[in-house]
């Protein structure tokens, strides 16, 4: 019994001590597992534009752009030592978002020549790295399913205005398309990955925008947007009734973000042959599962904003979140929300792919309408709010805010300062920014709480690089019957030609003549080198045209149609049919040559067979640029009441009352037929004779 | 106690749903979309989720581009209290209000890609408030968006289907419109209770323009119907009888006018938190139910444990 009793002693105490290890290293192992940073790449879908450019048969790409396969990626930053290196490390960027990296910095050379306004920067991670070598006895950690990051890019613009930009990122490891349902989530909205999974997505971008972003003044958006809504979804190639998914889509869509996308039917579903080809992975270009469709009445107003807000891991509760107050965002210039999820690398070896939801809300706010007039922003003016601490579900929480025009602050003053710097190509164009991490608690200094201040000292501002590719569409033409349709493409590159795809979508009340198409540059016809017309089909399907147009440098292309309105049924007409109808704006896109990115520099180490052409960088880099939505009047037939009564009134009354008038004042006389000449005659001589006549 | 034990228990209804409904177009009805907004606010604020109402605005206000406070809109002068505010989900917006669409809300027969938030998912223990706004200009018909009726008989015979449809239990009807009664004139169907504010041959007034705004923020029957409203809390005892007094002559300038020969149960016995509020009713057992062993067993045990103590 004893024995028994003293091997039930020995069991307990060895568990007990199991346990304790386990813990411990569990502990480790979260530590761990918050300090990683995995990094995450986006490989550039150039490759797949570049292919697409090349099967429509251009040769105009430069030998650097085609041959070089351009991927991008960010380096691991646990790889690069925190110490002082001697030459920059650039990010480069991916073309559609311009997020820098969070990036070690050393600008020891540069400091020599300028004054002290740049500080080197450590690289947090490299730092705990170290930790995984101390428990050797910790099985290999597995990164975390899911990650979310946030960030804030606030870009102050030339005309006064201030540009923020915020986007939040979730990736996840999942598989939604296998059997099984995935059942788990959390960070991944539920919402979405139900649908996702449901309808077979690939990709799937939806953005809702109100306002018209004016390229010449602001420069380039980060994330382009037509006003209104915008919808154009991948469908995977297991999808065998596309367009039945595609309407059982839209409507789910509809009820998510609380939208009248029930509307996207036949009527304005398009399939480009061309452009939007997937952003993601994936080599599926079969155009059969691509649906594109734009709503240009749509309006965006709280009630999308608050579904948007739900689908984020914290709601609008922690993090930069706080921020989206609709009271200040539809106040505003221009005010645009959007949702991307898309399948990407997990990380630059891309072993694996991940599913990306980016969530980005881009907004103007106006320097006149936001009061006093004096040129000064701070996150309190622009949101009503300050940012009290990140979200504890993100890995990576930061504001940016660029400082580029500012290197010396001689422009405007930023505080509270923070050492952190951060240098970007984005765009075609090198831009530094200033970085807060809000993941560090020092950021928040002693009110606990961000509210970054941008004084401005000069009263002008420095030149703004010119947007090298600017679009622009109207309506010319008189009366109701018929029109034209111009629009104009600007090439504002010195010295360099490069192919854009313009991609036109009319509803087909406007009957197009396409054998009226005229492009012309400089006064010279343009012939495109690659057309691709669908006609329409009355109350089936709009118009579609796709055109691939070689823009002369510095130079403005003309692209003219004529149409001819059509008259729609009596019922087809919206209730304020005088208002006008809407037709979608033009999507250009584009893979410009950049004038910035350009290296160079020639003093460089590099061999000579590999240094000719223009490289190291980004010489181009994709663009898309969406035209105004124009506005036509169709001949419309006078709604109102009191013409309609009229009408009939006078209707009524000419039919009813005088055909009355005359059943019941009508007598009817009978009449003979005149006689013949020769009685007629008999008659003459009877009546003088006194006798009764024939 | 007893007795309010029993009238707790006494109205039969398991859930609540709104339908609300503003049908005019155009910057100048403003209070029109103010009127529905401020009924959405109140329901919601007394418990009904946003799932279980829908809210139908034909035009949008708040970000209309001749409002001076983007996203606001407002219903007191001197923008006191915005009833847009920030948590709002609207339901079926601009061209989607139309008589069809709204008869088909009321009688459930939708296209089946509906999503669900834009059905009425009621049962026949569902209790439901419908609220409709707009203008009128003749007796026996509301406009929808300037463009099309829909007239007391069309509403008449879906209150029927519904009810042989089993859709609900107990249906509240208000609206806000010139000569409000005649809409009420033809129901048949039982279980009904109908608030209109004014009497055939009288026009509905609107009750004070906001001159920043520029228009007339709210209509009069509405905007003391909402301060009725912003007395009342979950718990409140106010009946039926309190409702009808909203709004005499005096401030209304038109006499609102109400129906309750339909309604099985006497209005003073009818808690006004039975339509615009949602009580959920919670019943407590004391045994233990098997559910399927081995999971629940632990639980079982637990259950057994707190009641034995």
């Amino acid at each position: 019994m004893a024995a028994h009793r003293c091997n039930i002693f020995m069991l307990v105490f060895v568990l007990c001590g199991l346990t304790y290890v386990f813990v411990r290293a569990d502990i480790e192992d979260t530590n761990h597992v918050k300090d990683a940073e995995s990094v995450a790449v986006d490989i550039a879908p150039k490759a797949n534009i570049g292919a697409s450019l090349r099967s429509t048969k251009t040769e105009d790409q430069t030998q650097a752009a085609e041959e070089e396969r351009q991927w991008e990626a960010e380096t691991n930053p646990a790889d690069a030592p925190s110490d002082n290196k001697a030459d920059h490390v650039h990010d480069t960027m991916q073309n559609l978002d311009s997020r820098p990296a969070p990036y070690a910095k050393d600008q020891t050379q540069e400091a020599a020549e300028e004054e002290r306004q740049w500080e080197a920067t450590e690289v947090k991670e490299a730092d705990r790295v170290p930790d995984t070598m101390q428990t050797p006895d910790v099985p290999p950690l597995t990164p975390a399913k899911d990650q979310f990051q946030e960030e804030l890019v606030i870009r102050p613009l030339h005309s006064g205005d201030i540009y923020a930009s915020f986007q939040f990122r979730t990736m996840w490891d999942t598989d939604f398309l296998r059997g099984s349902k995935v059942s788990h989530y959390r960070l991944f909205p539920k919402s979405l990955g139900q649908v996702i999974s449901k309808f077979s997505v690939r990709e799937l971008h939806i953005s809702f925008t109100q306002g018209y972003w004016r390229t010449m003044q602001w420069g380039q958006p980060f994330l382009p947007s037509p006003p209104g809504a915008e919808l154009w979804v991948w469908f995977q190639d297991t999808v065998t009734d596309v367009d039945g998914a595609w309407k059982e889509l839209t409507n789910v869509l509809s009820g998510i973000f609380c939208a009248s996308l029930n509307f996207i039917d036949s009527t304005n579903t398009v399939q480009p042959s061309a452009s939007f080809k997937p952003l993601g992975l994936g080599n599926v270009t079969d155009q059969r599962f691509l649906r594109y469709a734009v709503l240009p009445r749509e309006i965006v107003c709280t009630e999308n904003l608050t579904p948007w807000k739900k689908l984020l891991p914290c709601g609008s509760k922690a993090g930069l979140a706080v921020l989206m107050k609709s009271e200040k965002l539809f106040h505003s210039s221009f005010h645009s929300q959007a949702l991307h999820f898309r399948p990407v690398c997990q990380d630059w070896k891309c072993k694996s792919t991940v599913w990306e939801l980016r969530q980005t809300l881009n907004v103007v706010f106006d320097l006149h309408t936001s009061g006093q007039g004096k040129r000064e922003w701070s996150l309190f003016k622009m949101f009503s709010r300050t940012v009290t601490e990140a979200c504890p579900l993100a890995s990576s929480s930061k504001v940016y805010v660029d400082v580029t025009d500012n290197p010396q602050g001689e422009l405007f003053e930023l505080s509270p300062t923070t050492p952190l710097l951060s240098q970007a190509v984005v765009l075609g164009d090198r831009r530094t920014y200033s970085v807060y991490d809000l993941t560090n608690q020092a950021t928040f200094g002693q009110t606990r709480s961000l509210n970054m201040l941008l004084r401005w000292r000069a009263a002008e501002s420095g030149d703004m690089l010119r947007p090298l590719l600017h679009g622009e569409r109207y309506v010319a033409g008189y009366g109701l019957q018929t029109g034209e349709i111009h629009t104009l493409m600007y090439n504002n590159h010195p010295y360099r030609a490069f192919p854009v795809l313009l991609l036109d979508t009319v509803p087909w009340y406007l009957r197009l003549y396409i054998h009226t198409l005229t492009v012309t540059s400089k006064g010279r016809d343009n012939k495109p080198s690659y057309i691709h017309y669908q006609p329409s089909k009355d109350r089936l399907r709009p118009h579609l045209l796709e055109m691939l147009v070689q823009l002369p440098p510095n130079s403005v292309t003309e692209v003219t149609m004529q149409f001819e309105r059509a008259l729609l049924k009596w019922t087809e007409y919206t209730p304020d049919p005088n208002h006008g109808f809407y037709v979608g704006s033009s999507v250009i896109s584009a893979l410009v040559p950049s004038v910035v990115a350009m290296d160079t520099n020639s003093t460089r180490e590099c061999p000579l067979f590999s240094s000719f052409f223009p490289c190291k960088e980004e010489s181009s880099y994709f663009m898309r640029v969406y035209t105004e939505p124009l506005l036509v009047n169709l001949p419309t037939p006078d709604f109102s009441m009191p013409y309609n009564v009229i009408c009939l009134t006078c209707t009524v009354v000419a039919v009813g009352y005088g055909s009355l008038y005359n059943l019941l004042t009508r007598t009817f006389q009978v009449e003979e037929p005149s006689p013949g000449l020769a009685k007629r005659l008999a008659n003459i001589i009877r009546r003088l004779r006194g006798v009764p006549l024939l | 106690m007893q007795a309010k034990a029993g009238q707790f228990f006494s109205s039969g209804h398991t859930n609540n749903w709104a339908v609300l409904v503003c049908t005019s177009r155009f910057w100048f009805n403003y209070r029109h979309v103010a009127n529905t907004l401020s009924v959405y606010r109140s329901v919601k604020r007394l418990g009904i989720p946003d799932s279980h109402i829908v809210l139908m605005l034909a035009d949008d206000m708040a970000c209309n581009h001749r409002n001076p406070k983007p996203a606001t809109v407002f219903s007191h002068k001197n923008m006191e209290l915005n009833v847009y505010g920030d948590d709002v989900e609207v339901d079926y917006r601009g061209y989607e209000v139309t008589v069809e669409n709204f008869l088909r809300v009321l009688t459930g027969r939708l296209p089946p890609s509906t999503p669900r938030s834009k059905r009425l998912l009621s049962d026949d223990h569902s209790n439901i408030l419908i609220y409709l706004t707009g203008t009128s200009r003749w007796n026996g018909f509301l406009k929808f968006q300037d463009s099309e009726e829909i007239s007391n008989v069309e509403l008449a015979d879906a209150f029927e289907q519904m009810w042989t449809k089993r859709r609900y239990n107990e249906l509240l009807f208000i609206i806000d419109t010139c000569q409000g009664a005649s809409m009420y004139e033809r129901f048949y169907s039982p279980n009904l209770m109908a608030l209109a504010s004014s009497q055939v041959g009288e026009d509905s007034l609107s009750h004070q323009p906001d001159l920043a705004i520029g228009v007339h923020l709210m209509d009069r029957y509405t905007f003391y119907l909402l301060e009725f409203l912003e007395d009342i809390h979950p718990a409140s005892t106010a009946n039926m009888n309190d409702l009808f007094k909203v709004c005499p002559k005096s401030q209304c300038v038109s006499t609102p006018g109400h129906r309750t020969d339909l309604f099985l149960r006497d209005p003073g016995n009818v808690l006004i938190t039975d339509f615009f509020g949602s009580v959920r009713k919670v019943e407590i057992t004391m045994e233990t139910i098997n559910l399927t062993a081995p999971m629940v067993f632990s639980i079982e045990i637990i259950i057994k444990n707190y009641c034995n103590q």
